[in-house]
């Protein structure tokens, strides 16, 4: 069979629209801005109401998706100096490239999403095993030691709630993003610290804010290539 | 059947002893409900400190399982004459001992009724998913070894059995290690030494623990097998703690932020028990044998996984303090490992005196 010119290059236009690049999602925080109020916690209250996630009052049994580190506990004594040691940083799931927790997990429960690299977490799969907590080297895992629902004060009927035994985290607001919507914690702050977007995608507002700002990663010896940059 | 049956009917003491057995795992048996039904916060484990008691002590009884070696090895490739007696025995305390492993995975999680999950999505990139697999084949291979054993001299496919069990007790231990020695964000466990040491401190605790069973039970191992288990027992632990100075070397010595955290008085505190107990044992001491038991029990069983977690990839220390329900559940296992092993010793003692033990080939 003879194949015209016209022919394989209108084959290859239809494979390269069937076969698109994948999206990376990725997420830029402005530190000088995210410090204009050193007191304010909106992101992980916006976040903890649209997810349903309770409030324990025993700290050593919390459940957090989004919170403050100190700048040196998020980047190593190491990397803080004077000027911005004890300031608190945002932290958060980094949705990493070689995510350590999917490595690990023994079901499949945890696992990255090939469209847009988001790391998810199926909370009806999960064995409770928390070896994903033992393996993700940000802390960004939380378990349920107990059932959760008893500590809820309000309830998103929008947001499925959690049972005992199962581990949660971060999910980039993957319920949001299909609705055309920008992550929960992105969307509430004042400073509009925050942006979020596909990284691969040159002509996104975080791929220009990559190109044009030097930003950093937390652990980056490790290699677990996190999608959470921080920018100072 | 019968010498089964037999084996659970004895003395008066024996069935005290029996009796005090199954009280406990039935008490263990209603914690683990309470735990079912309030959850895992009945545990002392947090947010930061994920594992505990729990999988410390999987990891030790792997390593009793996997000890088994130490014996098999000699007797079957060597042809090592004085083991015909006590190499049955090693072989009933590997079932024993993954039984308990797999308990103690079992009562950690958060949902165990979803525990068929790892078959049914089975995922090769998790150690987790092959240490299961290793462990039930493990298990498998000392069941059918053992019967075979127990029914006569062994068949040619017997004996290929037994070669398959050697590199397969080495793997269960290995892989078990790489559960922790593979995690790039724990420092204290991300160390090519970790198996090794772990191989090295199973076969100590392995032929120390069948000297004080053969004590316990009154077995007659013959004087000496139980001198060549106290060698290889010492020798193993020279080996252990040699590992263990390793890490600290390097753990300090480089420097590293994040290395010598983990190192805290409760380390120190394991490290100089296993110091004690090798020192006993190149001592020649008769307490040797409990000292290395004792003491790697708790540098396993109870020290390393919460080291690990101590302090947090983000620099928290969070205190681990096993609560009563945790401690009550850990013992129930305990006891369910040694009315294991007492009814199959006394199986293994009714067929050394039913019939002349066979020699290796």
């Amino acid at each position: 069979m003879k194949i015209t010119r016209q022919a394989f290059l209108a084959l290859l236009a239809a494979a390269a629209r069937a076969f698109s690049k994948p999206r990376r999602m990725a997420m830029a925080i402005d530190l000088s801005k995210c410090w204009k109020d050193r007191g304010c916690t909106r992101c992980a209250q916006a976040c903890h109401a649209a997810h349903n996630v309770p409030r324990i009052p025993d700290r050593r049994r919390e459940i957090k998706w989004i919170w403050e580190e100190r700048f040196e506990n998020a980047f190593g004594q190491e990397s803080a100096g004077p000027a911005v040691a004890g300031a608190p940083v945002p932290v958060l799931c980094n949705h990493c490239e070689h995510p350590a927790c999917v490595q690990v997990c023994p079901t499949g429960a945890t696992f990255k999403r090939e469209s847009d690299g988001l790391v998810m977490m199926d909370e009806h799969r999960c064995i409770g095993c928390r070896y994903c907590m033992a393996a993700c080297p940000y802390g960004a895992r939380s378990f349920n030691w107990s059932d959760p629902r008893s500590f809820l004060r309000t309830l998103d009927p929008a947001y499925p709630t959690r049972e005992k035994g199962v581990v949660e985290k971060c999910t980039f607001c993957n319920e949001r993003l299909a609705r055309g919507q920008q992550p929960a914690c992105v969307e509430v702050c004042p400073f509009k610290a925050m942006v979020f977007g596909d990284a691969a995608d040159p002509s996104s507002a975080i791929a220009q804010l990559l190109r044009t700002r030097h930003a950093f990663r937390r652990k980056p010896e490790l290699g677990a290539g996190p999608n959470v940059f921080y920018i100072l | 059947m019968t010498v089964l049956a037999n084996a659970m009917w004895g003395s008066r003491a024996y069935r005290w002893w029996m009796a005090a057995l199954y009280a406990a795992v039935a008490a263990g048996v209603l914690l683990w409900l309470r735990q079912w039904n309030q959850g895992l916060v009945l545990t002392g484990m947090s947010r930061d400190v994920a594992w505990g008691l729990y999988v410390g002590q999987f990891t030790f009884f792997v390593g009793v399982a996997a000890s088994a070696v130490t014996v098999v090895l000699p007797y079957y490739l060597h042809a090592w004459k004085d083991f015909v007696r006590v190499v049955i025995l090693g072989e009933m305390l590997a079932i024993a001992s993954v039984v308990a492993a797999l308990l103690f995975v079992f009562v950690d999680l958060g949902r165990p009724d979803r525990l068929l999950n790892v078959l049914l999505h089975p995922s090769p990139s998790s150690l987790m998913f092959w240490d299961l697999l290793a462990l039930t084949g493990y298990l498998a291979l000392n069941v059918i070894l053992a019967r075979a054993a127990l029914a006569g001299p062994p068949a040619a496919w017997n004996r290929a059995l037994i070669l398959v069990s050697i590199p397969w007790a080495v793997s269960i231990h290995t892989i078990t290690a790489f559960l922790y020695a593979g995690l790039a964000g724990r420092p204290f466990w991300l160390t090519a030494a970790m198996a090794p040491r772990f191989l090295a401190s199973a076969f100590a605790v392995g032929p120390a623990l069948l000297i004080l069973l053969c004590r316990a039970f009154r077995y007659d191992a013959g004087d000496e097998a139980l001198r060549k288990l106290r060698l290889v027992m010492t020798y193993a632990m020279t080996a252990n703690v040699f590992l263990a100075l390793m890490e600290v070397f390097t753990a300090f010595y480089s420097g590293i932020p994040g290395e010598a955290a983990h190192y805290s008085p409760w380390t120190w505190l394991s490290g100089g028990f296993m110091a004690a107990a090798l020192a006993l044992a190149l001592g020649r001491s008769r307490y040797a044998p409990a000292a290395v038991f004792a003491s790697l029990a708790i540098d396993k069983g109870v020290v390393l996984i919460p080291a690990g977690f101590i302090p947090s990839p983000e620099g928290a220390v969070t205190p681990y303090i096993p609560t009563a329900v945790e401690l009550g559940i850990v013992l129930a296992i305990w006891c369910a490992g040694a009315l294991l092993v007492t009814v199959l010793f006394r199986v293994a003692e009714s067929y050394n005196r039913r019939s002349c033990p066979h020699h290796p080939s």
